[in-house]
């Protein structure tokens, strides 16, 4: 980690930044502490308390209900084409904004976050108006199985491009210029030299991506609706909530929350792997936007 | 090297071409239907009481759940880097979730906390308090949604900058106070900046979790998002529309503002 080097933990403590007083870190301690208790662990404590309050065996009813393993299923299976999709994609994005040059680049390099800005309400108004009912080019996807992939592509467009984009900005160029003179192809200089160095931001990026396409739910909700067909885990929960089950509602969404903690997982280790491996590679992830990859979790150890 | 050329081609034609048919071009649709009729439906719309509501009921979550996660963050980040201590590795993870969580469960577990039977609805129902269907409840799902951005954002600057400047100002004199406030942040002020920016994006379009705890009752709990969902399902598209296209402004400015920033930074 480059940030990490550029001032190492020998730095004497005395001069490290005191926010007023020594009390004062234990009050901004105290604050944070009881600030995440009260907005996201009690919250998940209801949740996880509610999700058993009727037993073991409720819970596992709830969970294997058709109508959630049907939700579940179309949720893991559309995310997984989606992120295998946007891998391809945003990996050729990302080459194109680095290494090409064409006019409106920088329009194409800024628009790419917006995704990220954009409700998601919004987002599946503008793809139903497009490719739905009154389709101007007569195609009309809406309430499919196939609108629930294209509006997580949509959402997730931007995870893997801004994951890779700084990798590839690093990347030496002269070994692709060595392997070109030796006689390698553009594709082997790329599957041989260019790929094996993006690996690890793509993995994270598809590992982000996928763990946002698990939880989406405004984007698919007008664009796919809520047909037994076309209901992803979150609208699957949204309609549990509406019924008035709240206890399976619970029980359906401790299991999503699990599937979207082992993604998280992945990409801490991902990102532990890659730093240990190559120095520039986890540096480029700390620049992304909304992507959750603070560089903070392999500093542990020697800032004590 | 026509070769080459021509793969070049090939990878613009695919990569830009799947932004254009994926982005821009519902985007720029949806601005067209808007606006097909002239500027009077979706003006109307909007300016209608329920828009009004909805637009200041969302402006109101704003300007309550960013300064929150932003003073927030500010004080963990430098918590993380600067004063680690034990449990910080939990802090970290737990920063994580939001990220990783549907809205909807978001929704759902302020909703089983507050709630008819929650842990907590014996007490607040004493005092008086609603949260649930109400301003305090649309606040806390849009802190909880946000809460990750501007720690996110401002660590890897505070680590970059490193202590050196900070360690001069001591030795200079300032004390904590001062060292914090000429010092640290103007330094960090960029990292800050763009964390506010996404927190404010996210708080303004935050859909799913809201969608469960306000009740979503027009002039009341309705946030522009809702607004827009609930005017589509009644078949006002012109309103649907106008409240849309000026979400999809708002995110405009924050992507430009973004990019800015972004240029300022580096230069």
């Amino acid at each position: 980690m480059e940030a990490h080097a550029a001032h190492p933990s020998s730095a004497p403590r005395a001069a490290r930044l005191r926010l007023p007083g020594v009390t004062a870190t234990g009050l901004g301690r105290g604050f944070v502490v009881l600030y995440l208790s009260v907005i996201v662990l009690l919250p998940l404590a209801a949740l996880a308390d509610k999700s058993l309050s009727q037993g073991l065996s409720h819970f596992w009813d709830q969970v294997t209900a058709p109508g959630a393993v049907k939700a579940l299923e179309l949720t893991v299976g559309a995310s997984l084409v989606v992120v295998v999709i946007n891998a391809f994609f945003g990996t050729i994005l990302a080459w194109l904004l680095v290494r090409d040059e064409f006019p409106g680049k920088a329009i194409v390099n800024a628009v790419i976050d917006l995704p990220f800005a954009l409700p998601t309400i919004v987002a599946s108004l503008t793809l139903i108006e497009l490719w739905g009912k009154h389709s101007p080019f007569g195609i009309d996807i809406s309430l499919s199985r196939t609108a629930v992939v294209v509006a997580l592509m949509f959402v997730t467009l931007p995870f893997v491009v801004r994951a890779v984009q700084p990798l590839l900005m690093e990347m030496d160029r002269e070994m692709e210029e060595a392997a070109a003179s030796l006689g390698a192809s553009g594709f082997t200089v790329f599957r041989r030299i260019i790929f094996p160095n993006l690996l690890p931001g793509l993995a994270a990026g598809v590992a982000l991506a996928f763990a946002r396409a698990l939880g989406e739910f405004g984007s698919v909700l007008l664009f796919a609706g809520g047909l037994a067909d076309t209901q992803v885990s979150s609208v699957y929960i949204k309609q549990l909530i509406e019924t008035g089950n709240e206890s399976g509602a619970a029980a359906v969404s401790v299991v999503l929350l699990v599937c979207s903690l082992l993604c998280l997982v992945a990409v801490s280790l991902i990102q532990r792997w890659s730093s240990r491996h190559e120095r520039s590679s986890s540096e480029g992830l700390t620049n992304m936007p909304m992507s959750g990859l603070g560089p903070v979790h392999e500093q542990g150890d020697d800032r004590e | 090297m026509s070769r080459a050329t021509g793969s070049r081609w090939g990878l613009r034609v695919l990569g830009l071409g799947y932004v254009f048919l994926l982005l821009l071009l519902p985007l720029a649709f949806i601005f067209y239907k808007t606006f097909e009729d002239g500027i009077a439906p979706p003006f109307e719309a909007i300016t209608s009481p329920d828009g009004l509501h909805a637009l200041k009921l969302t402006l109101i979550t704003v300007a309550i759940a960013v300064p929150l996660n932003t003073v927030f963050g500010v004080i963990c980040a430098l918590l993380l880097v600067r004063h680690r201590g034990r449990g910080a590795a939990i802090v970290d993870s737990i920063i994580n979730l939001p990220f990783a969580m549907s809205p909807v469960v978001i929704g759902l577990s302020l909703f089983l906390l507050y709630g008819t039977h929650g842990w907590l609805e014996p007490g607040l129902a004493e005092a008086g308090i609603k949260v649930l269907f109400s301003l305090p409840g649309i606040v806390l799902a849009c802190v909880f949604v946000s809460l990750p951005f501007v720690v996110r954002e401002t660590v890897p600057v505070l680590q970059e900058i490193g202590t050196e400047q900070e360690q001069a100002a001591e030795t200079l004199g300032a004390n904590a106070w001062q060292t914090f406030w000429r010092v640290t942040l103007p330094a960090i002020r960029w990292g800050v900046g763009y964390g506010v920016i996404l927190t404010t994006a996210r708080v303004l379009g935050e859909f799913g979790a809201v969608s469960v705890v306000s009740g979503n009752i027009s002039g009341t709990t309705q946030t522009l998002p809702l607004f827009v969902a609930k005017q589509y399902e009644n078949f006002n598209l012109p309103g649907a529309f106008g409240a849309a296209v000026l979400l999809a402004l708002l995110a405009l400015l924050a992507v430009l503002v973004m990019n800015l920033m972004k240029r300022k930074e580096v230069a």
